[in-house]
């Protein structure tokens, strides 16, 4: 890698556009060398990474669908960030744990989530569903940021549970992206990960945007370039291929589950889609910058690579994968349609431990002043 | 004059303020080229350009410090938080340093910044979005806290919160960003620490703040049906919290409820009762009453009506206050 950072500063470029990046796939679909990283998996891992990519983007079109019907009452979608998100997360290991930003829906499918348990989040159903602790996949951390450090103090308990130092160990991922980079909270995480030598690595997902603000009012050089400052390797790496982000995150996951220390990735990537649904980026983006992109799709590039490779992939497989796709979505949508809304009284469960007395009161105060109602209407009924 | 949304009337008062004091600025996430994420600096970064309507790094703590040392520098930072539940990160900015400035340099420090909070639920939204934080502000000596609940008030307490050489949070409504109601920009507004009367009644105060004087109202309506004359204040202003106008509506009428989103326990409501209860004691009918959000973090937005005061949770306090 190179560190080559003073021509953006000269040109005003957004923090090194033309900075290399770690590229073992091309947006062609050709397999390219590199000297520090390489894919060394099968076509058969291959396929695994092209399923997992379109299934999480049928999800994430699904998602989107359901909020304009009125089934969400937001999405946060993740188009353009599949490859970061399924190379990544395809990257850990059973013991390794990740701390998720809102919009990690692939790498979440990744740990065994599923999908639906999502989408009951952005129905208002609940705040997070799904066994943490059973997946290694926290909930989602909707404050900008605030993720960064709770990965950091996780990994420090695998330090401090002697889980690190060896290639059985346990390593620790944090999500964030772009905009994240100015909260304190992450440059908090960057200090103490790097002086405690925590078994994590910061995978940050630069999409280019934070809403409407652009990468360069958050940073003028390129984000992988910060963690020398804070005394760890950074990394930038194509994160709209699939095979550098998996190569690219084992490796970091590797160097920290041995005991050495963090990693700063930045994976390279663009939100094609608006921030949330309430979002429209047509206010402050211009549509050129999304063709751009879209050259360089990250699922198009596999499906190139494996019709192109004979015996990688056939039709039958890329059909196979069509209808599972198809299935799923069908799945999620009918249970998202069928997801019952939790009881009013259910607000007042699990603020402890164990209720307060004030709470048990309020709660019987509250469904007997429900049940008023059923009274209410009863009598009116009975006349 | 011209039917006005709430929210549109917050953009014209800023504006009015940009235009009438070039030393104001506004900052924040996304209030330039997006206009916000509520439209609430919609065209201000056109008309003002980028040096007074600033896109910031997505940092509240610097948002709010960096607003601080601009104040030190003579000017006067509008500050805009993008949501009440991502104040966090700002907040000892705000408590520690905002809040304590001028009492600590025996008055020789002014910092006339503004925080603008968009706060409340009923929006549907996820979670963090829909808090009410203001008694964590008013409960900070040194910080001014006002709530508008109407286009008029939005129109004229912006600039006059603007115009305050203390620190002002200013929260405003969110869930009645779109509401309207008839805007004449030419009247000379009431001052901004007061609470107002907003409809005259005899035999219970009914106060409340922000997206709630709406329901108290409706709740005024309804009651009046049964034969009950409530008197509704709007209280507007949470520090300074003007008790005054509402002890000398409870000493006519000897009963109160009030009524607010944010948690029951140790809110708003808690000190105003402790006042009423101080000053009105020989004329209480009833004890005074609370209706708030329960004691439990925001819950998810498919249970959030349930949680929040409504219509028939004001008037069930009505019939209790009445049944003592």
């Amino acid at each position: 890698m190179t560190t080559e950072s003073s021509g953006d500063l000269a040109t005003g470029e957004p923090a090194g556009a033309s900075v290399p990046l770690v590229q073992l796939l091309t947006p062609d679909g050709e397999r390219v060398e590199h000297p520090d990283y390489e894919f060394d998996g099968t076509d058969e891992d291959i396929r695994g990474f092209y399923r997992d990519l379109v299934l999480t983007r049928r999800v994430d079109a699904e998602g989107v669908a359901l909020q304009r019907q009125g089934e969400l009452g937001i999405w946060a979608s993740l188009l353009g960030q599949e490859a970061a998100q399924v190379g990544s997360g395809r990257a850990m290991r059973p013991q390794d744990y990740a701390f998720p930003t809102y919009r990690e829906h692939g790498v979440a499918m990744c740990r065994g989530v599923d999908p639906v348990r999502l989408l009951g989040l952005f129905r208002g159903a609940d705040q997070g569903s799904w066994d943490a602790e059973k997946h290694n996949f926290h909930l989602y951390t909707i404050v900008i940021g605030a993720q960064t450090l709770h990965a950091t103090g996780y990994a420090m308990g695998i330090q401090r549970d002697g889980a690190v130092g060896d290639d059985d160990g346990a390593a620790v991922i944090a999500y964030f992206g772009d905009g994240a980079t100015s909260q304190g909270d992450v440059n908090e995480a960057f200090i103490w990960a790097s002086v405690m030598n925590a078994p994590v690595v910061f995978f940050c997902q630069n999409n280019q945007w934070a809403i409407s603000v652009p990468l360069e009012r958050q940073t003028r050089i390129p984000i992988y370039q910060r963690a020398a400052g804070f005394g760890f390797p950074g990394v930038r790496v194509d994160g709209n291929d699939v095979l550098a982000s998996y190569a690219v995150t084992k490796a970091a996951l590797d160097n920290a589950r041995t005991g050495n220390g963090p990693t700063l990735i930045e994976a390279y990537t663009y939100r094609m889609g608006a921030h949330t649904t309430t979002d429209d980026p047509t206010r402050y983006r211009v549509a050129a910058e999304l063709d751009e992109w879209k050259a360089k799709d990250p699922v198009s590039r596999v499906r190139t690579y494996l019709e192109r490779n004979d015996g990688a992939a056939d039709e039958a497989f890329f059909a196979a994968v069509e209808v599972e796709a198809d299935e799923l979505a069908t799945r999620i949508r009918r249970e998202t349609q069928e997801m019952p809304s939790p009881e009013p009284t259910s607000f007042f469960d699990h603020v402890y431990v164990e209720d307060t007395p004030r709470l048990t009161r309020d709660r019987e105060a509250y469904a007997a002043y429900l049940e008023s109602f059923d009274a209410d209407a009863a009598a009116v009924g009975g006349h | 004059m011209a039917p006005t949304t709430l929210g549109k009337a917050l953009n014209m008062g800023l504006r009015k303020a940009m235009e009438d004091d070039p030393k104001v600025l506004i900052m924040g996430e996304d209030v330039g080229k997006l206009g916000g994420v509520f439209r609430i600096t919609d065209g201000l970064q056109k008309d003002f350009g980028e040096d007074r309507v600033i896109d910031t790094p997505l940092a509240e703590s610097g948002i709010i410090g960096t607003a601080i040392g601009l104040a030190l520098r003579g000017y006067r930072p509008v500050c805009e938080i993008q949501f009440d539940g991502f104040v966090w990160p700002g907040y000892d900015q705000i408590v520690a340093q905002l809040a304590k400035m001028h009492y600590r340099s025996q008055g020789r420090l002014r910092l006339p910044v503004v925080v603008r909070i968009p706060f409340g639920g009923g929006i549907g939204a996820v979670e963090h979005h829909s808090e009410s934080p203001e008694a964590y502000f008013a409960h900070t000596p040194g910080l001014r806290v006002v709530v508008c609940s109407n286009p008029v008030d939005s129109y004229f307490m912006i600039q006059q919160a603007i115009a305050t050489d203390d620190p002002v949070i200013f929260f405003e409504p969110k869930r009645r960003y779109y509401e309207k109601g008839e805007l004449d920009t030419s009247i000379t507004p009431e001052p901004m620490f007061q609470a107002r009367t907003v409809r005259p009644g005899t035999d219970l105060t009914l106060v409340a703040y922000g997206p709630m004087v709406k329901v108290a109202l409706e709740a005024a309506s309804a009651a009046e049906a049964e034969g009950r004359s409530l008197e509704v204040i709007d209280l507007r202003s949470l520090s300074p919290l003007d008790s005054d106008t509402v002890v000398a509506s409870v000493r006519r009428t000897g009963r109160a409820v009030i009524v607010h989103e944010a948690s029951t326990t140790l809110g708003i409501g808690a000190e105003l009762a402790a006042r009423v209860t101080e000053e009105c004691f020989y004329s209480l009918e009833s004890p005074v009453l609370r209706v708030g959000g329960f004691d439990t973090p925001y819950p998810p937005a498919k249970v959030e009506e349930e949680w929040l005061p409504d219509l028939d949770r004001v008037l069930d306090a009505v019939d209790r206050s009445f049944g003592f």
